[in-house]
């Protein structure tokens, strides 16, 4: 207790102060003058919707990518006091004064300014010079292409940070690993590699090949454990254990995390709905919650109900019946039936009630008690506002030749009776006797006469189906597919004998109660599956590009463009980063297939020191560089410059360190090296120079002449607005 | 050791032996004298390179020297590598194995594997031959492949999404037995009636049937047990896929044969390594790569096997490479050798087999459509053929202008005006895929109107970069764009008809301009491709491939896009061209040279590739529901009168190899791990090790290349597209198999029940799937009567997925 007081309280700082002056010179080029221009740039036009959804607690749906981007460009406009109200929709529009540019910039700012400290520490942690640690900071700090992606309201500086800090955690908990195993330390770096790894999945998908690069890179350093016969058989074990934990299970359960949240807070119904199912829809608030609130559970004989195709692709639909009948025949000169439509109607609209009818007997209404339908039941569907009979028969459907036509049976009193029994096959049954639920169930109706099943083709009607979309009756053979199964959304028990009170209860809605909620498990499937699957038609932009021009820097993004002057911001990188980046990689990879010739041959160019450091920071940088580029080669969605960048921030790190090895191991006396070494520095001023250069199109706060600007338009790919 | 000798002799069977002299080699180079002199390889390495050297010599002086080369090589390589342990131990052991009784059981054993092998063999060609006739009408996808081989007797060109050397196969069959090409293929079920049918299926079964001793043979190579050989060859005897597969007239039999041949040849030359280029060495070698060319030549899924055998010949040549006892000049041999026979010789195969395609389809017929028009110029019957078009471009020709990309056609308009609400009510511009006088447009100075026709003017040719107007000759208006979004793809611009009697505004000029060129070139008929780019707005005249609907008469849109990318959408070629002021010029001096002609077929076939997009409300057959056997195709037949037939595999095979995948990750990681951990395997044990992971590594990697890869493609995949994988995935169950049940007898070595727990499994195993074959086989060989669910079905209880229907 008293030893306390014999020594006196010491607190030994050791502080980097390179890292410290990297930090700042970081901060400085990443958040001067921020909130310039005060106007929507590029993809924050994207991006701020959502974050106005957050800000309102509306859900939405964006397939780009999970949630935790979005959520965190959310958190800098809550911490602004942002009340959501911007219209974004136009590039260029000015904000109003309650948008807190400032702080909504500020977190992918922060991330771009730290990632210049980390590209040093990661150098440093591969055991390279503290020179190499600075050459790659001080490049991330000058790339032109990272200062303008990261200044804006976007996400891949995020990406970047959370992507360097996965491998510099891991690279501090691989070097403790040696004399320290199971220490604080060693256990805070295990986790932080997790947590930065479910981080950057979290932000984009693209995040998943850095955790895929940390993964195999894990993976192999625990190989050589196995092999290490100095450690037992328990020891091994409790490493594999907790490495499983630190790099598997930790990112799964804060992947989860995020939708979790993402889903708490984002509680109110809004226009993404439409893409989900019925029952995700009931569990939000306002929009069909307040429709189907308290509506009966079971789906009894005499129900009236709307039947929601789940697939619902084209188009959200539900299935629907009019007055009017197929011509006799189409413009193809094929002949129909002449019966009423059937169509799947993207609309709300009273034609969308159908009565679950018992075919054995005459009433449209509930008995009391209700009697249950169950799977396997036999049906009839009857049209609320006609009172036709849902029926399927051997003719063939107007669009899709293969399929059978639904109509509602209209009796021409000519030899086609009426086919008009369904049977229920309920697709989620638990088991046989399972009973018809609204919403919850998802169900087949397949024709007893034909063995057809009610399906949604996808096609568009002509204008005399008034451009609804095609429902077909499909062989059961010909496969299951979602575009069979139906839900019920909106669902009363039918009460009027009458057909006119009958029309009048259609007309009016849904009453009762009782409260349905889904797990967080099933939304979180749900969001998810849905996110992966949904396609945007979307396949042309004036600024897309394809990956081959990349590498060289051939295209460029015009992000910005101020109304009256010329000023304006591209994303557009330092060439001179680029090539060299570029042509680093390529020695990287001739200088290592050479050694592994040589050393296959027993001969060590390398001492045996550096070789494992050559091959770590190989396969960290160089496979990070192949592993968020090549990728992009196998993917058809639109591409964009920007995607590069991950790639880049790789190739970056990796430069210094050829650099020092071509120093250390290839100049073979003293007068190489200082020659090489006033190389390296005529070659980074000539980079400080070239960014110093392309400044004002990084900031966008200098309006330049047209002469200035052709003067810049290096490369003719480039898109450089001038005005005439 | 002494009872290794009398069990092999007093035990028929040959696998037991098999068993024991494998167990036993690893033991060998320790006993071997010259293995003990390597234990100072320091002192000797002078003298073996000697020994290298004059070793060297004979193999290329003539193979016959070869077996005399086996003894110096192997004593070297005692020492260095585990590699070559496994191949090493058969003579070896043989010597050291007391004299003359091993000698006759050796004897036994040739018999009996040869023995084993014809009975293989003949087994699958009677599965495969049985009621080879049956259905005699078109089944499946005979409609297609039957159709093209047809094509080939006839000689008229056609367009397909894989490389031609199956159908060459088939019609070949076809001709040799006496078809003549005169049966239409129209659709499944037509019969086939006095059209002599049977040479093509016949090829197919053929073919289809050497999978079996291929697969035999591989896996005997790869395992030395012959219980394992048997076991994988009775997988897939027994297997009611592989048998519907290959008695039909499809591409499959003919691609899986040549995936096999190429493993077999590259497994055997593996198995030659010791005796590098000796006479067997080349010959395995080179015909790797002859299957290699084969299996390309039949389907891009070629490429996968092309994969794995790289994949190996790289690991093979790294091998080499760290081998100190052999100078840079042997493995640049080596090196040399695998270049010219793995991919110089299959490399001049495959265009071999595409200049024969070319040469024989030399009549115009349905696959013109789809080749460029300077590529239709060379088919006998097609309008441009022997044409004669003067060659340059020049002001005041009479032109059509066709697009790039296939299946769009000609650039078109007609006396119709866009109707009211899209866009300006000016004349539609379409594209049209016949040929017709509206698709007749005359090219013009953008600033006079003078006739150029004028015999008083001087010619003058378009160059790249001039600024041009095209005027549509029947109706006399200017090709015109503006500012008014296009009818269906709303980001781009209305391309009108506009002006009178070619008067009409600045939004008539368009520039030319030939790509890949430099300007002021001229503009040549076929060849140049050109893009026409509006002068006022800077947009690229450009077909966006959708259908108009009914005021444009379903012909597609023109646009013009404000996306200067690249496409062939925008990229045109001018086909027709008349022009009274020019000599005309044979067009067979456009004729694309045969490189070319190679380069856009398979631009092409890539392009049907892509195009093959699965539809959005349609079932669609996943990757995942293969291996699990999920759901069949259906060849032939429907309804319980008709005669059904049911491509699905034998669910006790298939299952079965899935059960043999899990089990064998499970062990193969349970046995790397522990080896990784530095255990001491007992001798007999590390042979078996080396068997799983070596030879089941191999079979693997076969597997996972002929599967994994189709979760990333885009277009619609098929049941079965998995055939490939699961010849792979059999093999392993063969592999595996035998060697857990081989442990599980070692595991037992003190009971008396040993010897009896692998003969029983592997019994049982090989009587269970000939049991499900029998209950299985009405699937292949066609069934009549009532649907599965009803009791009086042949297949009644069968159908143990709901998702099966037959």
């Amino acid at each position: 207790m008293l030893g306390i007081f014999k020594r006196p309280v010491v607190v030994t700082a050791d502080i980097n102060l390179n890292l410290v002056a990297l930090t700042g010179l970081g901060l400085l080029s990443r958040l001067w003058r921020l909130t310039y221009p005060r106007a929507v740039v590029f993809d924050e036009v994207y991006y701020g919707q959502y974050i106005s959804f957050y800000m309102k607690r509306i859900f939405f749906l964006d397939d780009s990518g999970p949630p935790l981007g979005h959520m965190l460009l959310a958190l800098g406009g809550y911490l602004g006091g942002f009340d959501g109200n911007f219209l974004w929709n136009r590039i260029g529009a000015e904000y109003s004064s309650n948008v807190p540019v400032w702080s909504l910039r500020l977190l992918p700012a922060l991330a771009g300014a730290l990632s210049v400290p980390m590209a040093y520490q990661i150098v440093s942690e591969l055991h390279f010079s503290h020179c190499a640690a600075m050459g790659a900071a001080l490049l991330m700090l000058i790339e032109n292409a990272l200062i303008t992606q990261s200044r804006l309201m976007l996400l891949e500086s995020l990406l970047i940070f959370f992507n360097l800090l996965a491998v510099l955690s891991y690279l501090k908990f691989f070097n403790s690993q040696r004399y320290s195993p199971f220490s604080l330390r060693w256990w805070l770096w295990l986790m932080l590699t997790g947590v930065a790894c479910s981080c950057s999945v979290g932000i984009k998908y693209m995040g998943i090949f850095t955790y895929l690069l940390v993964l195999s890179i894990a993976a192999v350093h625990t190989w050589h454990l196995i092999g290490d016969q100095t450690l037992s058989n328990m020891c091994v074990f409790c490493h594999l254990l907790a490495r499983a934990v630190g790099l598997l299970v930790v990112p799964a359960v804060l992947y989860l995390l995020f939708f979790y949240t993402h889903l708490k807070l984002l509680h109110r119904s809004g226009p993404h709905d439409q893409i989900m199912s019925s029952a995700f829809q009931a569990s939000l608030e306002g929009g069909l919650a307040r429709v189907t609130q308290g509506q009966p559970l079971e789906v009894a004989f005499g129900s009236q109900v709307t039947l929601k195709n789940i697939f619902g692709k084209p188009l959200p639909c539900w299935l629907h019946s009019h007055q009017n009948t197929y011509p006799i025949i189409y413009e193809n000169g094929r002949g129909s039936s002449h019966q009423q439509q059937v169509t799947c109607y993207p609309f709300k609209d009273v034609n969308n009630w159908w009565i679950v009818k018992d075919p054995g007997r005459h009433q449209l209404v509930v008995n009391n008690p209700p009697r249950p339908v169950r799977h396997g039941d036999i049906v009839q569907l009857v049209h609320g506002m006609t009172t036709r009979l849902l029926n399927t028969h051997d003719v063939a459907a107007p669009l899709s030749p293969h399929s059978q036509e639904v109509s509602c049976y209209i009796d021409y009193n000519i030899s086609m009776p009426a086919q008009n029994l369904w049977r229920l096959d309920i697709v989620n049954r638990e088991s046989d006797k399972d009973v018809w639920k609204t919403i919850l169930s998802e169900v087949r109706f397949v024709h007893v006469n034909t063995s057809a099943v009610l399906k949604l083709s996808g096609a568009h009607l002509p204008d005399w189906g008034f451009r609804q979309l095609e429902v077909v009756g499909e062989k059961l053979s010909r496969g299951h597919h979602e575009s069979m199964v139906w839900n019920v959304e909106e669902h009363r028990y039918g009460k009027s004998q009458e057909q006119r009170e009958r029309e009048l209860e259609l007309h009016s809605p849904t009453q009762l109660d009782i409260s349905r909620n889904l797990s967080f498990m099933a939304r979180f499937l749900e969001v998810q599956w849905r996110m992966l699957t949904l396609r945007s038609e979307d396949s042309e932009h004036k600024y897309s590009s394809t990956p081959l021009e990349w590498v060289t820097l051939d295209t460029n993004i015009v992000y910005w463009l101020h109304p009256r002057t010329s000023a304006q911001i591209h994303l557009l990188g330092n060439v001179v980063i680029w090539v060299s980046a570029s042509l680093t990689t390529v020695g990287y990879a001739l200088l290592f297939i050479w050694y592994l010739l040589r050393r296959q041959r027993s001969a060590c160019e390398l001492p045996e020191d550096a070789w494992p450091n050559w091959v770590l920071a190989g396969a960290l940088c160089g496979g990070g560089w192949a592993l968020n580029y090549l990728p992009f080669f196998l993917m058809d969605k639109m591409l964009f410059l920007y995607h590069y960048l991950p790639a880049l921030t790789f190739q970056i790190l990796l430069l210094p360190i050829v650099l020092q090895h071509i120093s250390d191991h290839l100049c073979r006396s003293q007068l190489q090296r200082n020659l090489f070494s006033a190389l390296v520095v005529a070659w980074y001023s000539s980079a400080c120079h070239v960014s110093s250069l392309l400044r004002p199109l990084t900031y966008g706060d200098r309006s330049l002449s047209p002469g200035e600007l052709q003067a810049l338009r290096w490369k003719d790919s480039w898109d450089i607005l001038i005005r005439k | 050791r002494l009872l290794a000798a009398p069990e092999a002799t007093t035990f028929p069977t040959p696998s037991i032996s098999g068993k024991r002299r494998e167990t036993t080699s690893p033991r060998t180079p320790r006993a071997d004298p010259l293995g003990a002199v390597d234990k100072n390889p320091a002192r000797l390495r002078p003298a073996r390179r000697i020994i290298l050297r004059t070793g060297r010599m004979p193999p290329a002086l003539g193979g016959g020297l070869a077996g005399s080369e086996l003894r110096p090589r192997r004593g070297r390589c005692g020492s260095q590598a585990a590699r070559a342990v496994g191949r090493d131990a058969r003579p070896d052991s043989a010597a050291k194995s007391p004299g003359r009784p091993a000698l006759t059981s050796r004897r036994l054993e040739a018999v009996g594997r040869w023995a084993t092998l014809a009975l293989v063999t003949l087994l699958a060609f009677a599965t495969r031959f049985r009621r080879l006739d049956q259905p005699p009408h078109i089944c499946w996808d005979e409609t297609h492949f039957g159709k093209m081989g047809s094509y080939y007797i006839n000689r008229t060109f056609f367009f397909d999404v894989h490389p031609p050397l199956g159908k060459m196969l088939i019609g070949l069959a076809g001709y040799l037995s006496g078809y003549d090409g005169t049966f239409l293929f129209q659709k499944p079920g037509d019969k086939y009636e006095h059209h002599n049918y049977m040479g093509m299926r016949g090829l197919c079964a053929f073919l289809g049937s050497w999978l079996i001793p291929l697969a035999y043979l591989t896996v005997l190579d790869l395992s030395k047990s012959l219980p394992a050989a048997l076991l994988a060859a009775a997988l897939l005897t027994f297997d009611t896929g592989c048998l519907t597969l290959s008695q039909y007239i499809l591409l499959d039999p003919i691609l899986m044969f040549f995936i096999m041949a190429a493993m077999l040849s590259m497994v055997k030359y593996h198995s030659c390594s010791d005796r590098p280029f000796s006479a067997p060495w080349w010959c395995w070698l080179s015909l790797t790569g002859i299957s290699l060319a084969g299996a390309l030549g039949v389907k891009f899924v070629g490429l996968f096997i092309i994969l794995q055998v790289g994949l190996n010949t790289i690991s093979d040549l790294w091998q080499l490479f760290g081998d100190l006892s052999l100078s840079l000049v042997t493995i640049g041999k080596h090196l040399t050798a695998r270049i010219l026979c793995l991919i110089v010789l299959p490399l001049l195969l495959y265009v071999a087999i595409f200049a024969v395609h070319i040469t024989v389809l030399n009549k115009s017929g349905p696959g013109d459509g789809f080749f460029s028009s300077a590529f239709q110029a060379r088919l006998s019957g097609n309008s441009l053929h022997n044409a004669s078009i003067p060659e340059y471009l020049a002001y005041g020709s009479i032109i059509t202008v066709k697009n790039l990309r296939m299946a769009i056609g000609y650039l078109h308009s007609h006396r119709h005006l866009y109707p009211e609400g899209i866009g300006a009510r000016q004349q539609q511009v379409t594209t049209y895929l016949h040929k017709d006088y509206n698709n007749l447009w005359i090219i013009k100075k953008h600033n006079t109107n003078e006739d150029p026709l004028d015999p008083s003017i001087p010619v003058e040719f378009v160059r790249h970069g001039d600024i041009i107007r095209l005027e549509h000759k029947e109706t006399s208006r200017n090709l015109h764009s503006h500012h008014h979004e296009a009818p269906l793809t709303r980001k781009h611009y209305q391309v009108t008809g506009y002006g009178i009697n070619g008067t009409g505004d600045s939004n008539d000029f368009w520039r030319i301009e030939v790509v890949n060129r430099k300007f002021g070139d001229r503009i040549k008929v076929l060849r140049s491709r050109i893009r026409l780019i509006h002068v006022v707005t800077g947009c690229v005249l450009g077909s966006s491939g959708k259908v108009l609907p009914r005021w444009g008469w379903e012909q597609l849109e023109v646009t013009c896009t404000p996306y200067l990318k690249e496409t062939l959408n925008s990229i045109w070629n001018v086909e027709d061209h008349i022009n009274p002021k020019l000599p005309n010029i044979s067009l067979d001096v456009l004729q694309p040279s045969f490189p070319e002609i190679l380069l856009e077929s398979h631009m092409v076939m890539i392009r049907g590739n892509n195009g093959l997009k699965p539809k959005d409300n349609e079932f669609t057959s996943k990757p995942w529901h293969w291996p699990i056997n999920y759901q069949g195709l259906r060849f032939s037949g429907a309804n319980d009168t008709d005669f059904r037939v049911y491509l699905l595999g034998n669910p006790v095979v298939w299952w079965l190899n899935l059960v043999s995948l899990a089990l064998y990750l499970l062990s193969g990681s349970a046995i790397a791990v522990a080896l990784q951990r530095g255990a001491q395997l007992p001798a007999e044990l590390e042979g078996l090790t080396r068997v799983l992971l070596r030879g089941g590594g191999q079979l693997l990697l076969g597997w996972m290349l002929h599967y994994f890869p189709f979760f990333l493609m885009g277009r619609v995949l098929y049941f079965h597209h998995y055939f490939p994988a699961m010849l792979f995935s059999s093999m392993l169950t063969g592999i595996l198999w035998d060697t857990l049940l081989r442990l599980c007898a070692w595991g037992l070595a003190s009971s008396p029940l040993a010897g009896v727990v692998h003969a029983a499994g592997i019994l049982s195993l090989l009587l269970g799937t000939a049991y499900s074959f029998y209950l299985f086989h009405p699937l292949a060989y066609g069934m009549i009567g009532p649907l599965a669910q009803e009791p009086q079905s042949p297949m009644a209880g069968l159908k143990w997925l709901d998702s099966w229907d037959f």
